[in-house]
């Protein structure tokens, strides 16, 4: 047997075996786990020369909760809840990926209405994760009282969806073949007073948060990633968006009903902390475009196609592609013919996304760091899932 | 000078942007709060809410469950969380110990218990789906709060029967 060489190791992103550069002077910091700038258990090994950063290493694997390997324990249905805890702040669209593709797999065809309830749910649960996005940043940023008003306009939300789903966090809305329950009477005219609402809440966030100095002093010119950067690392949604690339899954690759709706896509070309936060306030904007749509061509017919009540797809593999809060989110389903999937393949932006902060990071400083790392927007379940 | 002129002009745009964010914060102060101040005031908004299962009586004899003893919930639930138990069939020669044991069992059409862990629950509601006479639903209740983990197993037979004489006794009052 080999004897075990330490060295071979260097540059290893096992943290333990984080080792110092050449030159001596430096600083070893652990940011996280548990910081509450890293929006949960996420650690992030800092090399420090003073207080300029010279390398950085994101540590996962302390919340692994092995959602793919569970998905091969249970049967189809039964792996639905599953999907709302792997991005807490989107369980919609993760919902969506994983019917999608069992749907695709199986050659169902989701009925209009549903398909229509779906898009404006989704478009909601991303004004909600925008919202909170929103409030957190400035919260690592230093401000305090935004995160207040985000979570008033998140409420209406969460108030439409508590009664169309019953559930305010983990909806488990969405089933295999069309949703879980119709939605109320005068769901399009709570959704059209919320977006109308939302619309004359946007000059207060503008005037409050987006034009005031400190964020433009604390976000201008910071983390600047490239177009080449993003693609090389694969980040997707506002992050390439922000750097002048207009990647929208909504767009390139038309699921559901979306293809029916006009909404235009947000970009920014700067590349910085600024313009990830410029395309998500804009992102509000296109979200409520898309309910308005939805709720008003609103079709009246069944919510649910027939599914045999075991489900049980044929042979083969299929995909299907969502665009979430994050990016794109992508899921894999592989059948053998039983009840329970062979194989399922999660891609979560979020993952791809963070990797990118290694270079960001990079020669910057330390309170920098925090601006680049809350710009990424990171849900951790969904990067260590 | 054009030192100068930077920094007054950075100190006009900085003290700018002070007042308009003082603005805002101000004009929210004076307006009335969102939120409920709980043990004075509940939410009103919990007619579709989810919280824990439970089971729905008879339209003839509502302290009686329409549920069939099947088992299906419990084989639907992802979590594990819900055990239907049915007394099991005495073998012949045998004394009658009254054991329970997961239904389906042999012969019985009612459960004697159905026992919900709340505190597994994922309320995901495939249970209610799963169920082929519509015994299940959710209840309404979001204010379940207690030190004990245990006090989260909730026995739904016996519920039910609670339910349905509390709500005769406010009948006949």
């Amino acid at each position: 047997m080999q004897a075990f060489d330490p060295n071979s190791l260097r540059g290893d992103l096992v943290s333990a075996r984080f080792e110092p550069g050449p030159t001596e002077d430096k600083l070893i910091l652990s940011m996280g786990p548990q910081h509450p700038s890293t929006h949960g258990v996420l650690r992030i090994m800092l090399e420090l020369d003073g207080e300029y950063i010279v390398r950085a290493e994101p540590v996962l694997g302390y919340i692994h909760r092995m959602h793919e390997w569970m998905a091969e324990q249970k049967t189809y249905m039964q792996f639905m809840p599953n999907m709302g805890r792997v991005d807490y702040l989107h369980p919609m669209a993760w919902n969506w990926a994983f019917a999608g593709a069992v749907e695709r797999l199986m050659g169902l065809e989701v009925p209009e209405r549903a398909e229509y309830i779906r898009v404006a749910v989704t478009e909601l649960n991303r004004i909600t994760s925008h919202l909170l996005w929103w409030g957190a940043y400035l919260l690592d940023l230093g401000a305090f009282t935004p995160i207040m008003y985000a979570f008033d306009d998140r409420e209406k939300i969460l108030d439409i969806l508590q009664d169309v789903t019953g559930s305010r966090l983990t909806y488990s809305y969405f089933t295999i073949g069309g949703l879980y329950g119709d939605v109320p009477d005068d769901f399009a005219s709570r959704c059209l007073a919320f977006t109308r609402h939302l619309r004359s809440r946007l000059p207060m966030y503008r005037d409050l948060v987006t034009d005031n100095v400190i964020l433009r002093g604390r976000c201008e010119g910071i983390g600047v990633m490239d177009v080449e950067l993003a693609r090389r690392y694969g980040a997707t949604g506002p992050m390439i968006r922000g750097s002048g690339a207009p990647v929208d899954t909504r767009r390139a690759e038309p699921y559901g009903v979306y293809n029916r709706f006009d909404f235009h896509i947000p970009t920014y070309t700067e590349g910085d902390a600024m313009a990830r936060y410029m395309v998500r306030l804009d992102e509000l904007v296109t979200s409520c475009d898309i309910i308005d749509q939805a709720v008003a061509n609103l079709p009246g017919g069944p919510i649910q196609t027939k599914v045999p009540k075991t489900i049980k797809p044929p042979k083969g593999e299929a995909s299907f592609a969502v665009e979430g809060a994050r990016g794109k989110i992508l899921v894999h389903v592989r059948s053998d013919g039983g009840p329970k999937p062979y194989r399922v393949k999660l891609r979560a932006p979020g993952f791809s996304n963070l990797h990118v902060f290694s270079e960001l990071a990079e020669g910057t400083l330390l309170a920098d760091a925090v601006s680049i790392l809350g710009s990424l927007d990171l849900v951790i379940p969904e990067i260590d899932r | 000078m054009s030192q100068l002129s930077q920094l007054i002009e950075e100190a006009y745009t900085g003290l700018k942007s002070l007042v308009i964010g003082l603005g805002v914060t101000g004009k929210a102060l004076c307006e009335p709060g969102v939120t409920v101040i709980y043990p004075k005031e509940e939410v009103d908004n919990l007619a579709t809410f989810r919280g824990h299962v439970e089971l729905i009586g008879k339209d003839d004899d509502p302290a009686v469950a329409r549920c069939v003893a099947c088992g299906a919930c419990a084989k639907a639930c992802p979590s594990n969380c819900i055990s239907v138990l049915c007394p099991v069939p005495v073998k012949e020669g045998e004394a009658d110990t009254g054991k329970l044991g997961p239904a389906p069992q042999k012969g019985s059409k009612t459960p004697a218990q159905f026992i919900v862990d709340y505190s597994l629950c994922s309320l995901c509601g495939q249970c209610a789906r799963a169920c082929p006479v519509d015994s299940l639903r959710f209840c309404h209740d979001a204010y379940t709060v207690a030190f004990d983990r245990k006090a989260f197993q909730f026995e739904l037979v016996s519920r039910l029967r609670q339910q349905a004489e509390q709500a005769l006794e406010g009948g006949e009052e």
